[in-house]
């Protein structure tokens, strides 16, 4: 067990913390102006990523072929750490670089997705992951947008649902049905494609917070040509997982939300509501001790998920432990800091109170972040199915043709 | 950054694992319950006392094997797993890590080697409650609980005004033993009447408690960890309405509550085992979020485990009451989590996040 960087990530460490010192004050955002969904501040935040992906720091363990380090996963935490000490835009390049991008390396030939590597990576072009329909969220293998092959090419009609930046995106992947004769998960294929695409139809949905950062997207005999393609035609499915399995590993508390534990705690360190400082109250600190054990606790499981990536493990389904309890913890974290203000932590008043403002934030943010990703739910069966081993429910949609289900 | 067992502690854990399997099984557990087995428990300690179980963290210079603390933690893990019926806690966690840390060298000479043998044992009366008051080198002390008080030859006390090793072999002192609602620890109380002490000067009882709440945090773990697998290993097999009771998702659901609990438990009694070995200012969070995470995971997973076991799960012949009782014994010993509540919030605050 040891805690300390090794002089290589100490000389690293070292190195980032410079850099940052030196550039992330010039990206910091205006005063009072907080954004959770990360797409009102979209054009500082190009500006820093660009900034980033010129000095290599936008995604550290990719190879320098592609723009990265060759680093390893630790250094792209120690990067976070010393990143997270900046007030700094939110990333909206999460879904391009965590999901799409890695998709495209893996599935597309090596010259296609070197055209789309590094306008990516400089935030100069952005992805969107068209999965969730309208009929299938959790139960994602349910897609029916359907694409019927023409010629050289797919022309695809349909609806998707929830999908994250569709209004501000260049390019998408999609998972549709190509054939609905066969089994559910065998009859489903996947492409990219230019969101500009004449049929393409964005329409923006208006959340619980009042804000939009999620989209319908309407499909009218769009045509997709075969050679976008990733994975064989009816094997869409496992180019899906794929994805999915870059997500989980993705989540940590600075990527999810524009809170963290430490904005409570300082906020619990100044007088509240009666007057009195919540940090000396029994009653706020058994609060106080429960949200940081959790937010801990993710954070170290995350670094014990690293040490087994770097002897050589691949990461497995137990990095849902981190959206899971996250998703809850923030918001407990963001409904305990509203309460420190008593009747007041009600009022909507974004400039008058910035700590506020962005609880109040991810306290709405937090009830979407429990089902975006793998609901709440499904992270539970994951864990219970593929780690605990224990049985699936019994289940009526296996080793049927998809236009026999009864839906 | 390397944030997992070594090679060599796994090895530890492991062969401690299998021992314990074989010679603490429920059913010794069981018989102690019933005032039965206590010569079988000894004899426990003192096959694992040749095996240098005490010995692991204590210093080499002491008569200890020098190990550290890491594997000491792994150790308290497999013991906690199977609810070992040793002293491990109040002599070594408490008294030994008191001494060794915060006593001059004449003390650790004197009664390290010997712990560290399993040759005699220590207790310690450990915290702001404890009202123990000193006229020169002379100390009394009301009755107090102590874990194996009956059992122990020195303790370890501290409280509010000092720290002091007391042999316990001396007139003045009197002790009773009491029965507690888990009788595989035995406790004792222990009085003073103006007993003969020396005073430990290089250790307060919050540092005590601190260093001793990391190690009955991998206690609590083992345990947590040991309910899930009983839990796991029922629902696979028991059936009801032509289904395996595992495969409902109120039952999957719950086991992946207990799952996540005690895994995060886990990483932050990692975080506070390297702060324990490296003896890092981190050590009073890190300890307290321990303490607070293990706590919370046992408790989860013991009353769940008797639940997901169903009518059988609240009989005396099945194991899930060992660990009911072990969960709160654990809880509660040293120092409610309420106070460690408070310590969490306390080093935050005096860290200063800006």
């Amino acid at each position: 067990m040891d805690f300390e960087d090794t002089a290589e990530e100490a000389r690293f460490r070292r190195e980032a913390r410079e850099w940052l010192q030196t550039h992330a004050p010039r990206y910091a955002p205006p005063a009072g102006e907080s954004d959770a969904e990360g797409f009102a501040l979209l054009p500082l935040a190009r500006r820093w990523q660009t900034a980033k992906a010129e000095a290599r720091y936008a995604r550290i363990s990719w190879p320098e072929a592609h723009g990265g380090r060759g680093g390893t996963a630790m250094d792209e935490v120690i990067f976070e750490e010393e990143q997270r000490r900046f007030a700094l835009p939110p990333d909206p390049f999460g879904i391009s670089l965590g999901m799409c991008i890695p998709t495209m390396m893996q599935w597309a030939e090596p010259q296609v997705a070197e055209r789309f590597v590094r306008p990516a990576l400089r935030g100069e072009e952005i992805w969107c992951q068209l999965f969730s329909e309208p009929s299938a969220g959790s139960d994602l293998a349910n897609v029916r947008t359907r694409a019927v092959r023409d010629g050289d090419g797919w022309i695809v009609s349909g609806q998707k649902v929830w999908t994250t930046g569709a209004h501000v995106s260049d390019w998408g992947t999609i998972l549709v049905r190509t054939d609905p004769a066969a089994e559910k998960y065998a009859g489903l294929s996947y492409f990219w494609f230019n969101m500009k695409s004449p049929g393409v139809e964005v329409r923006p949905i208006r959340q619980a917070s009042g804000h939009a950062a999620f989209n319908e997207v309407f499909f009218t005999e769009v045509r997709i040509p075969d050679a976008q393609r990733l994975g064989a035609v009816g094997g869409g499915w496992k180019v899906a997982i794929s994805t999915l399995m870059n997500e989980r590993m993705a989540v940590n508390e600075a990527d999810i939300a524009n809170i963290t534990i430490d904005d409570v705690v300082r906020m619990a360190r100044r007088p509240g509501w009666t007057g009195g400082r919540p940090i000396d109250d029994p009653a706020a600190c058994a609060q106080i001790a429960t949200l940081y054990a959790c937010s801990m606790g993710v954070r170290y499981t995350r670094y014990r998920m690293l040490t087994q990536l770097s002897r050589g493990g691949l990461p497995g389904p137990e990095a849902a432990i981190g959206k899971l309890a996250l998703a809850r913890n923030i918001q407990d974290m963001a409904a305990f800091a509203m309460e420190m203000r008593g009747p007041a932590g009600i009022i909507d008043d974004r400039g008058g109170d910035p700590d506020l403002a962005a609880m109040q934030e991810a306290w709405f943010y937090s009830a979407g972040l429990r089902i975006a990703g793998g609901t709440d739910e499904i992270l539970r069966n994951t864990i219970a199915e593929r780690v605990l081993g224990l049985p699936q429910e019994a289940r009526v949609d296996r080793g049927v043709p998809f236009n026999q289900l009864t839906s | 950054m390397n944030f997992d067992y070594s090679e060599e502690e796994c090895a530890l854990a492991e062969q401690a694992r299998r021992l314990l399997a074989e010679r603490a099984p429920p059913s010794l557990i069981r018989a102690l319950l019933e005032g039965e087995g206590r010569d079988r428990a000894a004899a426990l300690w003192t096959e694992v006392s040749a095996l240098g179980w005490p010995a692991i963290a204590i210093p080499e210079a002491h008569g200890g094997l020098g190990f550290g603390h890491v594997a000491l933690c792994a150790l308290a893990e497999e013991v906690g797993r199977a609810m070992a019926p040793l002293p491990m806690l109040p002599s070594i966690y408490l008294a030994a890590e008191a001494i060794a840390t915060g006593g001059s060298e004449a003390q650790k000479a004197r009664w390290l080697p010997r712990i560290a043998l399993g040759e005699i044992v220590g207790t310690a009366i450990v915290g702001a409650s404890v009202s123990a008051t000193a006229t020169g080198n002379r100390l009394t002390l009301p009755a107090t609980l102590a874990p194996f008080g009956a059992e122990a030859s020195i303790a370890v006390v501290a409280g509010r005004d000092g720290a002091w090793i007391v042999d316990l072999g001396q007139a003045g002192v009197v002790r009773t033993a009491v029965r507690t609602i888990d009788q595989s620890l035995p406790c004792a109380t222990i009085a003073f009447d103006r007993v003969e002490t020396e005073p430990l000067q290089m250790i307060d009882a919050e540092r005590i408690l601190a260093r001793a709440a990391v190690l009955v945090a991998f206690e609590q773990l083992g345990g947590a960890d040991a309910c899930l697998d009983m839990a796991l290993g029922y629902v696979r097999e028991r059936r009801t309405f032509g289904r395996v009771v595992g495969s409902y998702q109120a039952v999957k659901h719950r086991l992946a509550d207990i799952y996540v609990a005690n895994q995060l438990a886990r990483s932050n009694a990692y975080y506070a085992a390297w702060a324990l070995s490296a003896d890092a200012p981190e050590l009073a969070l890190a300890a307290a979020t321990a303490r607070v995470s293990a706590t919370a995971a046992y408790e989860l997973a013991a009353r769940e485990n008797i639940q997901l076991h169903g009518g059988i799960g609240f009989t005396w012949e099945a194991d899930c009451h060992l660990h009911y009782r072990r969960s709160r014994v654990l809880a509660q010993i040293l120092e409610p989590v309420e106070t460690w509540h408070r310590r969490l919030a306390a080093a935050l605050d005096r860290e200063g996040v800006a």
